[in-house]
This record gives structure tokens, sequence and C-alpha cells, in this order.
């Protein structure tokens, strides 16, 4: 459980350090007055959306290190049976590389307002992304063919588990993509509600390549030490 | 003394109002059925909280009937008595408890109380209930497929969870795992929508120190319980993948009926941390909305500003964050490495010191106060009582050496039902006594409320309090029947037949409360807008009940926080949230 505490470490700096800019120490009963008198400490003036997602990828974090802190302790004991990371995980990570560059590329032509440049960017994300999914499924069929199946070692069934909660996230992320294209689709000129989206989408995407990239580190055994380090820590 | 006007709000340009989406309902379906409007969806999620706890209610009934008069009641055999345990607490606990108070409270008081006009995602927040709604039929399907629900205990410790001999092994326990994932989906829409609601969505004015302390509570409650049901639903999907598809994440190479199961190696310790990561937290993402309510309580009824607010505020956040650290005090007995123990007994210990300071604060803003005995009020007192006595109950039990010998005794079960059983069931009691004027503009009956109050206080005690004893004896919990052991006396088992009949008198009690709310939505007194004279935002509602998008056309702005009660000089003894300073300055220039 080392990994959630010390994800819940960090969680606690970040909001520490945004309620100290809040004037927790203030005495509302001594402050009776108007508005403006304590600049700063108002609602905050993000759009809603940019919050929610903030607060989303908490949540979706804390289920992933969740897995994560699930994994290292299973992984302890002495049934575990570390099995080979098909190659094709390459590709895929490779592919879901090409995916964020590409709505990366997509978040700056919406701040350039290169709406062809905005869709373009879109469409080549929400491809890469697809065939991300595919690849996984194939990598999933190449196990099975070879006889690692979802129950016959706990370390098969994190694999199959971990990759498909990370895959149906990035399918969710899939249906904000089609909408966000939609929006391009029906304006010629970049909206601020248009760039909204596409940044929304854009740090989506980031986030769940970083996700990958740890997964990907977990099942090929190089974080191995890593995890030992951690759970030592709390053992 | 020259009278010179506090000119507080020159020079502050007139209050932007931002072009808000707000939805607007274009039919009967979409207005009160598949609404986006946070009131309806809080009454929505307030009936189907309270519908599911009624059938908790019943199940406790049945529970008491067979450990009072064991033998009698020959329709209750021993696997149906695991099921109604296993039902009444994961029902009361999750599907009444938190979705009641983040749900129904959340959703009605968060845009209200802050000054918003709905919350930011109303889409997202109309989703929330139905998922809700589906996890609540799901849970209740339980009861009609071949087996029956699960009877595992509300814990769901595998592998006893998942074997053959508990009750519900074949569909309960697959849906209960379904009702939960289900309801953790239902409850991160709508807890999104909480927690910016809050961050973003706050009227001009209004600083996080001006916030009342009911937004705190539930804000930071949520805040937890976003952290927290992550755990659940990890510990849900790998036990329903156990069951289903025969992996080990938790269950341990064992014997099954004679012949060895198909599984091996795993760690039903693992389930039992993920679980309790949630389950503590849990604890308090119920009690952090009832000590927010409750303050507000206190302060309204007894016509006085609440003391400590900044501490009030500081506890609630620090026992938010503590509470992710002492998830192992439930393991104790567990086979966990030992000296753990060490380390969250200290943690829990620590625990107590925010929420003492807590009580000491709302006994402060009693004393001298000008109590009015309202049935909000007496339903508050009554929760600072059973809550004390929960909470010291809980420092017996959180020493390890202490909590050895009682546990899985009925000492436990007197203690939890105390601290989060009976203690928030007062403050949703005293709330809804409290806001029932502002959702429907009416009163409730003054008089059935107080016989209400008595006999639910009075009742919940007689209840639970002699439970400790039962449990000092070694009286264990989950048992359906205790047979004759020399070590519980004869008067043991009277007492239980007391308790069973005291428990069928509070139940009948509630049945008085239901009458009471759909009498008074036709009968009742109108209340006005104001009945309490209280301070916060919701109050101060151009329409009563509150109407679409709450606010005419300006938002309010805040000029204060919440508790201004008793302001020596002020023309009345309250000021609302929104009343301009130069107002009642000039009140107090008149009157000195």
């Amino acid at each position: 459980m080392s990994a959630i505490v010390l994800f819940l470490a960090v969680i606690a700096v970040i909001a520490g350090w945004w309620l100290s800019h809040q004037r927790l120490t203030a005495k509302p009963w001594l402050e009776e007055g108007p508005i403006g008198d304590f600049p700063g400490t108002d609602a905050m003036t993000w759009p809603a959306a940019k919050i929610g997602l903030g607060v989303f990828l908490a949540v979706a974090s804390a289920l992933f290190v969740l897995f994560i802190s699930a994994y290292s302790m299973r992984m302890a004991m002495v049934d575990w049976r570390a099995l080979p990371v098909p190659r094709l995980l390459w590709f895929n990570t490779g592919v879901l590389v090409l995916s964020s560059v590409a709505l990366q590329w997509s978040y700056v032509a919406a701040r350039r307002d290169d709406t062809d440049g905005v869709m373009i960017g879109l469409l080549a994300g929400g491809a890469a992304a697809i065939i991300f999914l595919a690849g996984q499924l194939l990598a999933w069929q190449q196990l099975s063919a070879a006889g690692y199946f979802m129950a016959s070692n706990p370390a098969n069934s994190f694999f199959y588990l971990l990759t498909a909660v990370h895959g149906l996230h990035l399918t969710g992320g899939l249906v904000a993509l089609g909408r966000t294209s939609a929006k391009v689709w029906r304006h010629d000129a970049a909206t601020a509600e248009m760039r909204l989206s596409v940044e929304l989408c854009t740090i989506y995407w980031h986030f769940l390549l970083l996700v990958w990239l740890v997964l990907l580190g977990l099942l090929t055994g190089w974080t191995d030490n890593f995890v030992d380090i951690c759970r030592q820590l709390l053992s | 003394m020259v009278d010179v006007p506090y000119d507080g709000i020159a020079g502050i340009p007139p209050a932007e109002v931002p072009d808000v989406e707000l939805y607007h309902p274009k039919s009967w379906w979409t207005r009160y059925v598949f609404s986006q409007d946070a009131k309806v969806i809080a009454v929505q999620y307030s009936l189907t909280a309270s519908a599911i706890g009624l059938v908790a209610l019943v199940l406790s009934w049945l529970m008491r009937l067979q450990l009072g008069f064991p033998g009698t009641f020959s329709f209750i055999d021993a696997n149906q008595y695991l099921q109604f345990i296993t039902m009444h607490g994961m029902i009361m606990v999750i599907y009444l408890l938190t979705a009641l108070f983040l749900g129904g409270f959340g959703n009605y008081l968060i845009p209200l109380m802050v000054g918003a006009r709905d919350m930011v995602f109303p889409y997202v927040n109309m989703l929330s209930y139905w998922v809700y709604l589906l996890a609540v039929l799901v849970l209740a399907s339980t009861f009609f497929v071949p087996g029956g629900p699960t009877g595992a205990g509300w814990t769901l410790y595998p592998p006893q969870a998942i074997l053959s001999g508990t009750p519900g092994q074949d569909w309960g326990i697959i849906l209960m795992m379904a009702s939960l994932i289900l309801f953790i989906i239902g409850f991160t829409m709508g807890g999104l929508n909480y927690v910016v609601t809050v961050l973003q969505a706050r009227t001009r004015g209004m600083t996080l120190m001006r916030l009342p302390l009911t937004v705190w509570g539930i804000f930071t409650a949520t805040v937890m319980a976003l952290l927290a049901f992550p755990a659940l639903f990890v510990a849900s999907v790998m036990l329903l993948l156990d069951r289903l598809l025969g992996t080990s994440f938790f269950m341990p190479s064992l014997v099954e009926m004679g012949t060895l199961s198909k599984y091996s190696g795993g760690s039903p310790l693992l389930f039992q941390h993920l679980f309790w990561f949630f389950g503590h937290p849990e604890v308090y993402i119920v009690a952090l909305p009832a000590f927010g309510i409750v303050s507000d309580l206190i302060s309204t009824h007894a016509r006085k500003n609440i003391f400590g607010y900044r501490m009030m505020v500081w506890a609630i956040v620090g026992i938010g964050a503590l509470s992710f650290v002492v998830w192992a005090h439930h393991m104790y007995v567990s086979g966990m490495f030992p000296q753990f123990g060490y380390f969250f007994a200290t943690t829990t210990l620590i625990i107590a010191v925010p929420t003492a300071i807590k009580v000491y604060n709302w006994v402060l803003t009693l004393w001298r106060g000008d109590i009015h005995l309202t049935v909000p009020m007496l339903f508050a007192l009554g929760f600072i009582i059973t809550f004390v006595n929960g909470g010291l109950t809980g420092l017996f039990l959180g020493n390890v050496v202490v909590d050895v010998p009682l546990s899985d005794t009925m000492f436990v079960v007197a203690h939890f039902h105390m601290v989060m059983g009976v203690a928030p069931i007062m403050v949703v009691l005293g709330a809804i006594y409290h806001w029932y004027p502002k959702v429907t503009g009416r009163m409730l009956n003054d008089v059935l409320g107080k016989f209400h109050f008595w006999v639910t206080f009075l009742g919940a005690y007689l209840i639970f309090f002699p439970m400790h004893y039962l449990g000092l004896l070694g009286v264990p919990r989950r048992y359906f029947e205790l047979g004759d052991a020399a070590f519980i006396p004869p008067s043991a088992h009277s007492l239980n037949a007391f308790i069973s009949v005291v428990a069928l008198t509070v139940g009948f009690s509630q049945m008085v409360f239901l009458f009471n709310l759909v009498w008074s939505l036709f009968r009742g007194e109108p209340s006005g807008g104001n009945p309490w004279r209280a301070t916060t935002l919701e109050w101060q509602t151009p329409e009563t009940p509150p109407g679409h998008g709450n606010w005419g056309k300006e938002l309010p702005i805040v000029y204060r926080w919440a508790y201004d009660y008793s302001v020596p000089g002020a023309e009345q003894d309250f000021i609302p949230q929104n009343q301009p300073p130069r107002a009642t300055r000039a009140a107090q220039g008149a009157a000195s």
C-alpha cells in the first residue's frame, strides 16, 4: 500500500499549497465588508470543465495507483511467474506516443486558429488511438495463443486487468475526442469553446500516455527494484 | 458620536451576472423526472436512499426478532440471518448514508449555500442519479435471484465471500459487486460536480472562510470519497474476477467441500487492505457532512455564532487528511505484520484531537446561547451525546490490547452504531426538520416531530448502550443464535429481548416521521422564506421553494461570514450573508 500512501502525500501537498493561498488564518467574524478586499480568494477563474478534468485525473490516478499497490503486494507471493511481454507492446507504445503528438499538434493549431490543422491533428490522434487499442487486443490474442490465460497465473491476471482498465479509459477519451471533432467540424473559425475542448483532450491523452508508460515499466519488470524498495518502506 | 455611514459598497462595479447556460426544462418529464436541476436531483437522491434505507430498517427488525427471541420465528434461518446482516450494513453505510449526505444534501445545499445557479455540470449530475438508481435496483434485485443476496457480511471478506456455503454464492455476490461498481461510477460523476461547484461557482464575496461549515463538511467528504472509493472499486473488480474467471487475486489455495479448489496463492489480506483503505475514510465521509450540518443547526438554533470557526475548518481538513492513514486499525486481528498495529493505533488516537476540538466547540457554542429547543436543535443535541459516547468507545477499540479481546463482539457493534449509525442519522433527521420548509415551503408538524425525537433518541440509546455490556461479556456478533454457552448468563438473553422490543418501537416511530413528511407537505403551516431567521444564502432566495436558477436575475453578493447571530447593536438577531455592511452600520449608529 506504500504506492497509494505516497500518491496521497503528493495530493496532500498540492491541496495544502492551494489552501495556504486561501487565507485559512483569516478571522472572518471581523471581516465584514465588500468583495474585492481579499484578492485571490474568490472562486477560481479557470473554466469549470478544466478544473473538472483536473479532479477527474486525480481520481483516475488514484485508481491506477491502487491497482499498482495491489500488483506490488500480490507480486511478493511465491506463485508469481512474470510473463514474457509481447514485442507488439513496443509498437503499440510508439503508436500511443504518436497519438499524443498528434493531439499536441492539434492543440497548437487551435491556438493559431488553424481549423484545418486542428481537424487533422484530432483525426490522426484518434486513428492512432484506435490502432493502439487494436494492437492491445492483438497482444491479448498472442498471449492467450501462447497459453498465458487470464487465470493461469496472477501475473497474467494483472496483465489483462491493467491493460483493460487503461484501454477503457482511452475508449472513454475517444468519445470525448469524437464530440470535439464534431464541434470543430461544425465551425469554420476556432471558438473559445473549441479551443478548450481540444486542450482538455490533449491533457487527457498525455495523462493516459504517462499512465501507460508507468504500467509498461511495471509489466516489463523494469521497475521491480523500485517496487521492492517501496514494499520494504512499509514492512 | 457622529454617524458616519460605512461606505463599503461604493466603487464596486454592479454584479456581473455571467451568462450561465442554464438548462431549461421543456416538459413535465424533463422537469421532474429526467431533470438536470440540482434541487430535483437532490430530492430524487433522498427519496431513493430513504426507500432502500427502509428496506434495511426492516432487515434490522428481522435480525432483532431472531436475536431477542431465538427459535420463535421459524421463517428466519441461519442463512437468511447472515443475508439480513450483510444487506443491512451495506445499505445503511453506502446506499443510504453516503448517498443521502452527498447526493441528497450535497446537491440541494451546495449550489444554494455558495450562491450558484446550479451545479457546474448539470447533465453529468443527472446521469449520476440514474446510475445510482440502477445500482440500488441491482442491489435490491439480489433479494429475488436464486440463492438470495450474499451473506458474506458487509465487509465481503474473501475467501469466504465467494465460496460455496456462504449464502448468495451463486448470484448474490456477483450482483453485489456489480452494484458497488455502478455506485462508485455514479458517485464519481456527482462528486466531480460537488467539488468543482465549490471551487469554481461560488458567488462574489464568498471566500472559503465565509463558507458555512455545512459546505466545508460536504466538500471535504466529497474529496475524500473521490480518493477512497477507487479502492473499493479495485477490490470489487478483482473479487468479481476471482469469482467469475477464476483468477487468484485474493483467493488462497484451499480445500472446498473436500476437493482442492481451482484457486492458489492469493492474499485475503490484500483485500482487507484495499477494503479498509476505502472503509475507514468512509466513516468520515459520513461523519464530516454531519459535523458541518450540526454546526449550522446549533449556531442557528442557539442564536449564536459558531465558536472557533477557524478551528472547525482546520479540524475538518485535518480529520480528512488523517483518516487516510488509520485504515489498518480495522485489521488488528487479521494476521498482518504486528508492528503495523503500533503505528495505526497512534494515528487513530491522534485523530481524536481534532474531533474533540469540534465537540468542545459545539458545546461552547451552546454555552450561554439563546437556545431554542426546536426539533432540529433537539436532534443536534442528541447527535452530540451519541457521538461523544461512540467516540469514547472508539478510543477503547483504537488500542490494540483492548481491541483484541473485544474484536467480533457486540461491543464493536455498539461502538459503530453509536458513532456512525445513530449519530449521523440524528443529523439527517435534524437537517430534514431544518430544511424541509425550504424544500416544500411548509413546516413539519412540531408535536409529531418532538414525539419522533424523544422516541428515537431515548430508544436508540436503550438499544445500543446495553450492547456494550453484552460485548464485555464476550457475546459475539454475527451469530445466528448464542446457544448455551457458559459465559453468557441468562440476563444477557433477557437483555437481548429487551433490546429487540425497543428496536421495534424505535422502528415504528419512524413511521410517524414518514406520516409527518407526507401530511405536512399538504397540511403543514406555510413557512415563509426564512422561518428559522438564519443567515446563510439558501434562506435568502427570492422564492420558496427556490425557483429554477435559484436567484432571480442577479446572483447574491456576500459581505460577511455565515454566523452573524445576535450581533450587538444590529436591528435583528441575525444578519444575512448578503446584507451590505452599510445597512447594519447605519442601524448600529442609530442604536448607539
